[in-house]
């Protein structure tokens, strides 16, 4: 079974195929059957092989499948294959997984828009190629699916491409991610000149001979994988495109934004976990810009009133998360991160655009409240994944998050406290969405006809809900270190510096058990204040903010990052391109061409008066000519 | 007895017969004509010196000459005539569209 991994891949491949070359006559109903359908058989698929994988022994879990050479060049030589290991396993059960949940939701969703067949195309090839990132067996097939995704990203957020604001966040989000990818391409060719190879395997068990441990070229190496990773999964100073990728369709956002695109770059960092190890600058440096992304987001989350912007800032505020932990080398504990925030936050961006759905396309908060009675389905799920955000035992982000901040405290109490702070600010921000959406006086417009959404878009919420509360219990036993997630990935994640936590984890459980009890208690501080402000005494959020407006305004403008950005970078290459336009293109360009033509016109006017059209004339010039060889040849 | 100079002398004459001719005149049959001069000229100075070397490799030469003569000749005259034809002349200061 472990040799059909390639049919994982296949499927959505089908589906793009049957949808986007043959489909123009399918009836919608057979469209979305087929894109969802065309999931299902990845989804089930990447089953079989997990429950094959788990019937080995640890040691034997990893295997190679190659199908076929793709590139054969020099030295170099690229295969397509796969590589199937605990890691890539958990990525496809949860890509494909989550992606089958949301295609359900999309077909109820999208069920009145004009471009159904060319949404379900599109999120299929998303499907496609995000399968190909997490399986690829190299970084260049790797590379491959990254771009892949990109380009499918950029088409998804531009989908109505008639608007300007869809049409210009789909530019940013495809040219922010260019500089990341840039730093992908030379981080590639950086390994392909060290190791002669671009191969997972052969790369991960030559590094710790060839390389010098926290030496420059794996320091480089690996800065350079995270600015790629920075990029794709939006991280300080390159996640301004995320918060605008929500002019997307919005089971694109859960999808894409939030559930499975935006953690290939924590995927791709705990994949070359191994070079991570060797270099603990690159370490500190992905903890520190992971932690200031938890702490930074949250904070822009806490005064959003857009719902779909507070889940964008709440989403790079759980990948600094991620990061964090991968910093400070609790790579699985990232990964399990990974895997419950894939659901709750998807939950919450359907439960959102089940708001949307039933608000007739209205996304602020300050025109909803009192909802929980007409929408109790959406309110009951979106409550569930916000508990889980929050980091609300049982729910499973307590277990991934509690995990996160106690493998940060083993290294950092700095940056423990920076962790518990945003995990402080994520509880408020969410509980202050919840309760201005669904709690509180209603501010619904009159005209607007509050409905609950059809069963299509139900069931998925019901689905990702039981898997928000049961995500965790993959993670336990919670105390004495190793937890069933984290033994499963042991094969793939290198260890470094992370046996010493595991070791003395036996004599610290009850310390460990106290600082579960504290990271609940500050989500529970979060939710407390949150329902003071907005459910107690909602005035005290409008004193707050006339009190410390200066504050309020710079929090509220998200830090003028993106004027900023438009100040320093966007202006200046902008009046470039102009000055380069105007100056060399109009003038010396096109001048140089147009000149030469006119001096050839020029020059020729002179020399046309010698065709008289005598054909005497002609004659005279030709035996001229003769004449003149002759002599030359004879005489001289 | 005529010494070989005497025939390339000859031929030298009527090829120079032949250009002026052709510089000179203005009906197109009769530039034609001095064309066919100037071959024969060529003609005459192949077979003297042929006659002259012993060898017959000239005589062949001119029995092309005459046979591409032939054919221009033929080609020649149907030019003109449909010239005539079109323009009611064969004047070659007349004829001189195809120019800038």
């Amino acid at each position: 079974m472990i040799n059909y991994i390639w049919m994982v891949t296949l499927f959505p491949l089908i589906g793009v195929v049957l949808n986007g070359l043959a489909g123009v006559k399918f009836p919608r109903k057979v469209t979305g059957a087929i894109g969802s359908l065309a999931i299902l058989g990845s989804f089930l698929t990447a089953c079989l092989i997990f429950a094959e994988v788990l019937r080995l022994p640890a040691a034997q879990r990893t295997s190679e499948v190659v199908l076929f050479t793709w590139i054969a060049c020099g030295s170099l030589l690229v295969n397509i294959g796969f590589l199937v290991d605990p890691l890539s396993l958990v990525m496809l059960l949860t890509v494909s997984g989550v992606s089958f949940i949301i295609h359900i939701y999309s077909m109820g969703y999208m069920a009145e828009d004009e471009g159904f067949r060319r949404y379900f195309t599109y999120l299929n090839l998303f499907v496609f190629f995000m399968l190909i990132l997490v399986s690829a067996n190299s970084f260049l097939l790797m590379f491959v699916g990254w771009e892949g995704v990109g380009l499918c990203s950029y088409l998804l957020i531009g989908f109505w491409y008639q608007r300007r604001a869809p049409a210009d966040a789909g530019k940013k989000a495809f040219v922010v991610n260019r500089i990341g990818d840039y730093g992908f391409l030379l981080a590639m060719m950086l390994i392909f000149v060290t190791f002669k190879t671009l191969d997972f395997s052969t790369v991960f068990a030559a590094a710790p001979h060839t390389l010098e441990s926290g030496g420059l070229a794996v320091t480089l190496i690996t800065l350079l994988l995270f600015l790629g990773a920075c990029g794709k999964s939006a991280q300080i100073p390159l996640y301004v495109w995320l918060p605008d990728a929500m002019e997307g369709p919005t089971p694109v956002s859960a999808l894409i934004h939030a559930a499975t695109m935006v953690t290939a770059g924590v995927y791709m960092v705990v994949r070359c976990s191994v070079l991570y190890s060797l270099a603990p600058l690159s370490m500190d440096v992905v903890a520190i810009i992971g932690c200031l992304t938890a702490i930074y987001a949250a904070s822009i989350g806490l005064m959003q009133n857009d719902i779909k912007r507070v889940l964008a800032y709440s989403t790079i505020s759980q990948l600094g998360y991620m990061f964090l932990a991968c910093g400070v080398g609790a790579f699985s504990a990232g990964i399990f991160h990974l895997v419950t925030h894939a659901f709750f936050k998807a939950l919450l961006f359907l439960g959102a655009g089940s708001v949307m759905h039933g608000m007739a396309g209205e996304l602020d908060m300050r025109k909803m409240g009192a909802l929980k009675s007409k929408m109790p389905w959406t309110y009951w799920t979106f409550l569930i994944g916000t508990l889980a955000l929050a980091g609300i035992f049982p729910f499973a982000g307590f277990f991934s998050k509690d995990e996160i901040l106690w493998d940060v405290l083993q290294k950092s109490t700095v940056l423990w406290a920076g962790g518990a702070i945003g995990a402080f600010m994520t509880a408020f921000y969410m509980f202050r969405a919840v309760f201005m959406t669904f709690h509180g006086e209603s501010r619904v417009d009159e005209q607007v006809h509050v409905h609950e959404s059809p069963r299509v878009m139900l069931i998925p919420l019901g689905v990702l809900a039981l898997l928000s509360v049961a995500g965790g219990f993959i993670g336990l036993p919670l105390i004495e270190g190793g937890n069933r997630l984290k033994e499963f990935l042991v094969p793939v994640i290198a260890l470094a510096g992370h046996g010493a936590a595991a070791q003395h984890g036996a004599h610290e459980a009850g310390f460990e058990a106290v600082m579960m009890v504290v990271s609940l208690g500050v989500a529970l501080a979060g939710i407390a204040l949150a329902w003071l402000m907005y459910i107690k005494n909602p005035a005290v959020p409008e004193k707050l903010s006339e009190r410390l407006s200066g504050l309020y305004r710079l929090i509220y403008n998200k830090y003028f990052v993106d004027e900023a950005c438009a100040a320093v970078i966007v202006e200046p290459v902008k009046n470039g391109s102009l000055f380069l336009w105007r100056a060399c293109d109009n003038k010396v360009i096109d001048g140089a061409v147009n000149g030469s033509g006119a001096v050839m016109l020029r020059a020729s006017r002179i020399l046309q008066r010698v065709q008289t059209g005598m054909v005497q004339g002609y004659a005279l010039g030709f035996v001229g000519g003769v004449i003149a060889v002759l002599y030359i040849v004879f005489a001289m | 007895m005529v010494d070989t100079t005497q025939y390339l002398v000859l031929g030298a004459i009527l090829f120079c017969l032949g250009v002026a001719g052709v510089f000179i005149r203005r009906n197109a049959i009769v530039i034609f004509m001095c064309i066919e001069l100037m071959l024969n000229a060529v003609n005459l100075t192949f077979i003297a010196i042929s006659r002259s070397l012993g060898s017959i490799d000239g005589q062949v030469f001119v029995f092309f000459i005459m046979t591409v003569a032939a054919a221009e000749a033929a080609v020649g005259l149907a030019i003109i005539l449909s010239l005539y034809r079109r323009r009611q002349t064969i004047n070659v200061d007349e004829v001189n569209l195809l120019k800038w």
